[in-house]
């Protein structure tokens, strides 16, 4: 559904990483995606595979060592790693907006909430004190804060967790943002709540024609709300495809390894699958395919060849299984060219 | 609010009660008899009996316990022993010297931490922050003696800016008065500001990790406005409690600066009057300043339930 539509966001070949005393470690590697006007976009991706990272990246909220060593995020037709601060912060807030994974401590505790939500317009709308308060009212309605009045004048302490991702979700969306970036904002809640924040902002997406990129590593909130579906792994997509065929028919084996692990409740299994291993830390990735240490199926080219991401059956997926090569290459020997058995130090790029 | 006021005054009665009890205690175990003292050596056992039992002295402690205290909630704090001047028109005329003093080394003190502060907790790591913490790190290695030394001998001494000594009331020239206790307020301010940089950069620091801090750069605010607007009140609790407490100690223990300046403060009334066994005047000075270290924390309490909503004002205990 998406490619008729045009992108909101394009994200195209972002490296992003941390500097350090001397060197710096790369975390996204080339990271390239688009969110379309109206989609919701879900990343998926295990802890630590960058998916917070890209987030922050487009942002511009970077923590102090972080920074962006190449790539473009192009917003609106302009490229977003070029801002300054000052120009980031006109659009933070108003065309761009995010909400965070913790609600407990997301909002200032000395300030009421209602206040809080009429600052983001005053710094974004020439108004007075008592059109930003009314516009927060408005919100607070729009976002099913009950008694929404009175509720103006509490402190983030006097409320409960989902009324805070509430007020969040009003605070974000106060200026009418063309672009909603969600990170987890469902985690830290429970279940019931859960659905009801999921449901609030897929109605107010298909309300306001706005675009949400949503941050997640619970497939099951992905398989309710996401148009189409980003799966990232060790800052590399590795695969791209619309919600249906992403959970029907998923191409990569990382991916594969995800579906299979979700319980289901008709089976009758003792064990859940999961996929063996954890995710290669920054300073010792393999030289090839991030996931060939892991991976099932690799063979032997897998660890030392990057392989490039490419069309396959609607999707867009990042494995040698996919292409062309996969035939010739060299089944697993665990050894390399020598004959040698193939150490760790040999698969990782130095 | 109401059951904490209650709350607060009844339990400040009480403390005030041991106090009184406390520095009644201590004066009369301190050696040397004030009967002596006053007629001097060569006075005869006659003249020292009839004095001690003109001041009241040959009655048992505790009848001389309440009778004092009955005279202190009329408002009588006896007389000086020394002079013969009411103790409370004594502390009248001392109490706004010091106040005036501490008042005017937290105006420097503040004047100094809060932008150092923030500046060096903002700038974290650069050639700021180094610079406050070397201001810092000094500032309380110095004590404050040496630095009014320091302070006169350059700036009334050497430079003639400022009179090296001295004090003129407010009420006689407001100018001349704060001309005065310029230097002196300096001297104490410098290690209460030195103090007050340190931990309100710590505990800014820290209020500058938060999430909320994140929430308000993504809403588009400036680092001005999410510094001001939003860090600068959850950080600034505990620079209230060392402040509240310094308070406190300043407005009775300012006795060296008090003395290198020449100040007739507070402090000095205080010296004299225990190294004259005056005890009259030592009892309500104590009890006075007993008073305001209760005083200042109520007031602290009700600062932090203004800057901070989830500190609630209840009468229950924490």
């Amino acid at each position: 559904m998406g490619e008729k539509m045009d992108a909101q966001l394009k994200v195209e070949d972002l490296h992003v990483g941390f500097k350090q005393k001397k060197s710096s470690v790369n975390i996204l590697n080339g990271v390239s995606f688009q969110v379309y006007k109206g989609e919701t976009l879900c990343i998926v991706g295990e802890s630590g595979c960058g998916k917070s990272l890209t987030s922050l990246s487009i942002m511009g909220l970077l923590p102090k060592q972080g920074e962006v060593q190449g790539g473009k995020i192009e917003f609106e037709g302009e490229n977003l790693v070029q801002k300054n601060m000052k120009q980031m912060s006109r659009l933070r807030g108003n065309d761009l907006s995010m909400i965070f994974q913790e609600p407990m401590t997301s909002l200032n505790p000395v300030h009421t909430v209602g206040k809080q939500v009429a600052e983001v317009v005053r710094t974004h709308r020439q108004v007075g004190k008592k059109e930003a308060y009314s516009r927060a009212l408005e919100m607070f309605e729009l976002v099913g804060i009950p008694s929404p009045a009175e509720r103006l004048h509490n402190y983030p302490h006097e409320l409960s967790g989902g009324m805070r991702q509430r007020v969040m979700i009003a605070m974000a969306l106060a200026c009418n943002p063309k672009l909603l970036i969600a990170d987890e904002p469902t985690t830290a809640l429970d279940v019931t709540i859960q659905a009801q924040i999921l449901e609030l902002l897929n109605d107010i997406k298909a309300e306001r024609q706005m675009s949400i990129m949503m941050i997640t590593h619970d497939l099951g909130v992905v398989s309710e709300v996401a148009d189409r579906v980003l799966v990232m792994y060790a800052g590399e997509v590795i695969e791209c495809a619309n919600n249906r065929q992403l959970f029907n028919n998923p191409q990569h084996p990382y991916t594969q390894g995800l579906i299979a692990s979700i319980p289901k409740l008709k089976e009758e299994k003792d064990e859940l699958p999961i996929i063996e291993g954890s995710v290669p830390s920054p300073e010792k990735m393999p030289k090839g395919c991030r996931f060939s240490t892991r991976c099932p199926f690799a063979k032997q080219e897998c660890l030392t060849d990057s392989p490039p991401l490419q069309e396959a059956e609607e999707h867009t997926v990042r494995c040698w299984m996919h292409t062309d090569r996969w035939e010739e290459m060299t089944p697993w020997k665990g050894v390399d060219e020598d004959g040698r058995e193939a150490t760790e130090q040999d698969l990782i790029r130095s | 609010m109401i059951s904490f006021l209650l709350r607060r005054t009844g339990l400040m009665i009480v403390i005030l009660f041991l106090v009184s009890v406390i520095v009644f205690a201590l004066v009369n175990v301190l050696p040397g008899d004030p009967a002596l003292l006053i007629l001097g050596q060569e006075a005869t056992d006659e003249s020292l009996r009839a004095l001690r039992a003109e001041m009241g002295l040959d009655q048992p402690l505790v009848v001389q316990y309440f009778v004092w205290v009955g005279d202190l909630l009329q408002g009588d704090f006896g007389q000086s022993f020394r002079n013969n001047t009411e103790v409370s028109s004594l502390l009248i005329q001392k109490i706004p010297v010091t106040l005036q003093l501490t008042v005017m080394s937290f105006a420097v003190a503040i004047l100094i931490a809060i932008p150092a502060g923030i500046i060096s907790a903002t700038r974290k790591g650069t050639l700021w922050d180094s610079s406050a913490t070397v201001f810092a790190l000094s500032g309380v290695s110095l004590p404050p003696f040496w630095l009014g030394i320091l302070l006169i001998f350059i700036f009334a001494v050497t430079l003639g800016w400022f009179p090296p000594s001295g004090y003129v009331s407010l009420t006689e020239n407001v100018g001349l008065s704060l001309w005065y206790m310029l230097l002196p307020a300096v001297a104490l301010g410098v290690r209460l500001s030195a103090e007050l940089t340190r931990m309100l950069r710590s505990s800014l620091l820290e209020v500058l990790e938060s999430d909320f801090i994140r929430t308000g750069y993504a809403k588009g605010l400036l680092e001005k406005s999410v510094v001001f607007g939003h860090a600068l009140r959850n950080s600034i609790i505990p620079v209230i409690t060392v402040s509240g407490l310094q308070f406190a100690t300043f407005l009775g223990g300012t006795v060296i600066t008090e003395e290198i300046f020449n100040i007739p403060g507070l402090g000095q009334l205080l010296v004299q009057s225990i190294l004259t066994r005056d005890f009259p005047v030592v009892q309500g000075a104590v009890m006075f300043m007993a008073f305001a270290v209760i005083f200042i924390n109520f007031t602290i309490d009700i600062v932090y339930s203004i800057l901070d909503p989830r500190i609630k004002l209840t009468g229950g205990s924490n």
